[in-house]
Order: C-alpha cells, then sequence, then structure tokens
C-alpha cells in the first residue's frame, strides 16, 4: 500500500487503522508514509476507511486555520477525506502478503477466502477428521502482529520428525518445497504476512507430543501462535480429545461446534 | 480460516457471544448453496443478531465509498441485514452473530427443521453450544478447541484491546484502532454505541459482536 502525497492531508486517520502499525507522519513531508517492510498489504487502510473524496488543497487550508486558532476538531476516525491511499501493483513475492492478509482474496491453492482451509467447519460433509484423529490449526502472527515466513519455517521442520500429516489444501502447504523437511520457498521467509495457517492431522494418541513441540518451539519465535485442536464426536456428541488437553494441563472453553447438518449430495439431488 | 475461534477473555465475558455460520464445502456440495445461504441468514435474521456478514460482500456494519462531510456531525446509519441477505449471490461463509442463547436455540431449531445441507458451525464457548444443540434435538459433528495464545506474549496489548480486537479474526480491528476508541470513550467524545460500529465497519465477514463490544468499552471506561 502506498500514500498519495498529493492527496494526503496528514489527518493521521490512518495510522492507528494500520494492523501492523505501519503508517506514521513524516514530519519531514507531513504526509502519511508507509514502511513497506512492515506492510502486510491487508488493504484494512484502503477498504476499511470511508471516503470523501475532497480536494485537498482545501482540506489543508481548513486543517491549517484549525490549526492556527487551536481548534480541536473531532472527525470521524475512520475516514480518509481525500482518498490518498493507493494499492500499488503486487509482484511475486510480495503478492503472497496480500494473500495471506487480505480475507477478500482467495489463496490459489485453496479456493477458499480467508488463510486456511474449511478444516472441521465442513467435517460434517468431508469427513477429513475422523473419530480417534486430532486436527491441528496452528496460526502464526495472529492477534495482530504479523508473522515472517522464516518463523513459520522453524515450525514445519521441527513437526515434521513427527507423526503428522500435513493437510495438503493449505496455503502453507503450497509454499513447502520438501514435505520431508519441511523447509518453505526460499523466496518468501522474508515476506511478512498477517496471518499463516498451517493444519496438519494425527492420532488422538499423539497430540500430547504434537503439542509439547508446537510450545517449545513457539517460545523461540518473535511472534504468537494461535493453537487450535479439532476432533470428530462420536454417536452421542462426546469427544475423546477434552480429557487428553485436560490431562496435559490445558485450560479451554471456547470452541467451534459443527452441528452436522452439512451433507454430500446424493445422485437425486446433485 | 479460524477467524472465530480465538476470542480472548475469560468464560464469563463470552457468554454475550454467540457465532452461528454457514458453508458449503468447495467442489462437494457447493453447487447452488448460495440459495441455501440465503435462506440460512434469512433464518437467522428472524431471530434478531447483532451483526450479520456474507465472507465476500461483507457485514452490515460496512465503510461508505462516497461520505460527505455532513457525515461528521450526522452519520447515515448503517447496519441493514436485510441488505447482507439480498447481497449473497455466490457460495461462501455467512455468519450471524447473537448475544442471547435463547435466540441460538430457537435458531437451531428452525434450522433443523429447514433440512439445508449446508455446515453449520457455532463459536462460542464450547459448553453451553454442546447444551445448546442437545436442547434443539441435535447432537454436534464436530468440535474444535482453542488452546489460545502461545510465544512471544509480549507483544499483545491489554485485555480490554484485545477482547475488542479479537473480535474480528482476521485481524481487521488493529490493537491501535481499539485502544483509540477505548480512548474516545473514556474522554467523553465517543458513545460506545458509535465505537462499536466504528470498529464493525472493519470487519468484513460481520462478526464483531457489537453488545459485547459496548460492554468491554463501558468496563475500560471505567477502568474495570
Amino acid at each position: 500500500m502506498e500514500v498519495d502525497p498529493k492527496k494526503c492531508v496528514a489527518c493521521a486517520n490512518c495510522v492507528p487503522v494500520c494492523p501492523m502499525g505501519a503508517i506514521y507522519i513524516d514530519p519531514a513531508v507531513n504526509r502519511a508514509t508507509v514502511n513497506l517492510d512492515e506492510c502486510v498489504e491487508c488493504f484494512t487502510c484502503h477498504r476499511g476507511m470511508s471516503k470523501e473524496h475532497l480536494n485537498p488543497t482545501l482540506v489543508r487550508a481548513v486543517r491549517r486555520v484549525a490549526k492556527f486558532f487551536r481548534f480541536r476538531f473531532e472527525p470521524e476516525p475512520d475516514v480518509c477525506p481525500t482518498d490518498a491511499l493507493t494499492p500499488q501493483e503486487l509482484a511475486w513475492p510480495r503478492v503472497v502478503r496480500r494473500a495471506f492478509s487480505d480475507p477478500l482474496v482467495p489463496h490459489e491453492s485453496t479456493g477458499i477466502h480467508g488463510r486456511g482451509t474449511e478444516e472441521v467447519k465442513t467435517n460434517d460433509v468431508t469427513g477429513r477428521v475422523k473419530e480417534g484423529e486430532a486436527g491441528f490449526t496452528i496460526e502464526f502472527g495472529r492477534p495482530g502482529v504479523g508473522v515472517r515466513f522464516r518463523d513459520v519455517q522453524k515450525m514445519t521442520t521441527a513437526l515434521v520428525a513427527l507423526p503428522v500429516e500435513f493437510e495438503d489444501k493449505n496455503p502453507v502447504s503450497s509454499l513447502m518445497t520438501d514435505r520431508a523437511t519441511g523447509a518453505l520457498r526460499a523466496d518468501v521467509l522474508d515476506e511478512k504476512v498477517m496471518s499463516a495457517i498451517l493444519e496438519l492431522k494425527t492420532r488422538l494418541e499423539h497430540v500430547p507430543a504434537v503439542l509439547a513441540r508446537v510450545e517449545a518451539v513457539a517460545q523461540g519465535l518473535r511472534t504468537i501462535v494461535s493453537i487450535g485442536v479439532s476432533t470428530r464426536c462420536d454417536a452421542a456428541g462426546d469427544d475423546r480429545l477434552a480429557p487428553v488437553l485436560a490431562r496435559e494441563g490445558y485450560v479451554f472453553f471456547r470452541g467451534k461446534t459443527n452441528l452436522g447438518l452439512g451433507r454430500r449430495p446424493t445422485p437425486a439431488n446433485a | 480460516m479460524t477467524n472465530t475461534l480465538h476470542r480472548f477473555g475469560a468464560p464469563e465475558t463470552q457468554r454475550d457471544d454467540y457465532i452461528v455460520f454457514a458453508m458449503a464445502s468447495k467442489g462437494i456440495n457447493d453447487a447452488g448453496s448460495a440459495e441455501k445461504l440465503r435462506s440460512f441468514l434469512a433464518l437467522a435474521v428472524k431471530h434478531g443478531p447483532v451483526n450479520v456478514g456474507h465472507a465476500i460482500k461483507g457485514g452490515m456494519y460496512r465503510p461508505s465509498e462516497n461520505l460527505t462531510p455532513l457525515a461528521h456531525w450526522s452519520r447515515p446509519a448503517d447496519g441493514d441485514p436485510e441488505a447482507v441477505v439480498r447481497s449473497i449471490e455466490e457460495p461462501s461463509t455467512v455468519a450471524a452473530v447473537f448475544d442471547d442463547v435463547a435466540k441460538v436455540e430457537a435458531l437451531l431449531r428452525d434450522l433443523k427443521a429447514a433440512d439445508l445441507g449446508v455446515s453449520v458451525n457455532i463459536a462460542s464457548l464450547a459448553a453451553e453450544a454442546n447444551a445448546c444443540c442437545q436442547r434443539a434435538g441435535i447432537t454436534r459433528h464436530s468440535i474444535e478447541y482453542s488452546l489460545g495464545f502461545h510465544g512471544d506474549l509480549n507483544q499483545l496489548p491489554d485485555r480490554h484491546v484485545l477482547e475488542l480486537s479479537t473480535m474480528c479474526g482476521h485481524g481487521m480491528v488493529s490493537h491501535n484502532f481499539a485502544r483509540k476508541m477505548i480512548d474516545l470513550v473514556r474522554e467523553n467524545r465517543r458513545t460506545p454505541q458509535q465505537a462499536a460500529a466504528t470498529m464493525a465497519r472493519f470487519c468484513t465477514c460481520g462478526i464483531f459482536n457489537l453488545t459485547r463490544a459496548i460492554r468491554v468499552l463501558e468496563q475500560a471506561r471505567k477502568g474495570e
């Protein structure tokens, strides 16, 4: 993302809006400026702020007068008065930033809007995670911190030694050059994104070992790691995962519950 | 996509937060699913959600492309759930946020009767969702638990900011913006309702819970 200096009036409304804190008012030019190394191309500033399309010269004049008299104007905080935020053409590898940061851009690898796959949300239709299995969503960079793929690779390379199966249709998996080592494409390692989700599956009995490895690696990363673990419930709606997590000392109360209302189309209604 | 799973806050701060969402599985049952998703959301709207959204088209609180300067004194009202329902033309994820478990239970009964065939999930306190399902005569199929945040926790802001910012799981409500909204409310320059609606406009999926946000802003104002 860039800021058009001809349009920007340095109102600074966009400064706190940026999830990565990458926008600031440069005192040398008195214009909003984007730190492109920290910008993850999430488009929050461009899409999320309302626009007025006002004349920049007029707005600057009004602001100058108000500033002289020390008037405190309280504008709507989510408005860019002159539509100064300007998307730039993204080339490889920078385009990866937007794919992992802007929820309105579908990943080519999955066709899903967002950063991961359908995971257990459609498990009633796909049967991806079965009874006796656990699905992991290991998310890096969330909430509001961001991550570089170099940190993601530290986790993927540490997990390959365990009995886990990486989800094929996953944006992070699609960046792996070697499933045996967990190595990611070298040209994306320094790219920063809002978040990246590693998805894998294992047997319930291996859940403690996977969690221990994830926690150990997370301690050495310069980001946040959010962990989600899922399983298929039995016919009574009970799950065997909760006792495993409780034994491991985890406190967990929030969850995503698949109601089982989805179904595959039958030949008659396909 | 785990954008509804990791909302920050102790259990007692999540009892007015239920996200019910529907989606079809790509390549399996997504053909012709737009009509089913529209039916889902129409049923949800009937029960009075505090927010609804479509993952591609946006939520009922949206930014405007053409505001006039008069908006600084009188902002046009937003928040039309019917507009979101009408906008569904393609398969995606559609969501409705509720602040009352009784409304969720009533919706589940409707959904069971409607038998739409698309996947429906509830992101909330897991035990509350399970009990709600049982009361509605539904046996849950799968469960995903949030194990919270790990790693470099020094980078996280305070709890009020986190409770607000994590209500958009895609991270579109920044920590700094949530903090600014708290400050505006504490300085009595915005009402909690105005601040909550302003943050909701950034959440493209429409899963930001305004009821919970207003409560958090009130607590932050008093330093609770």
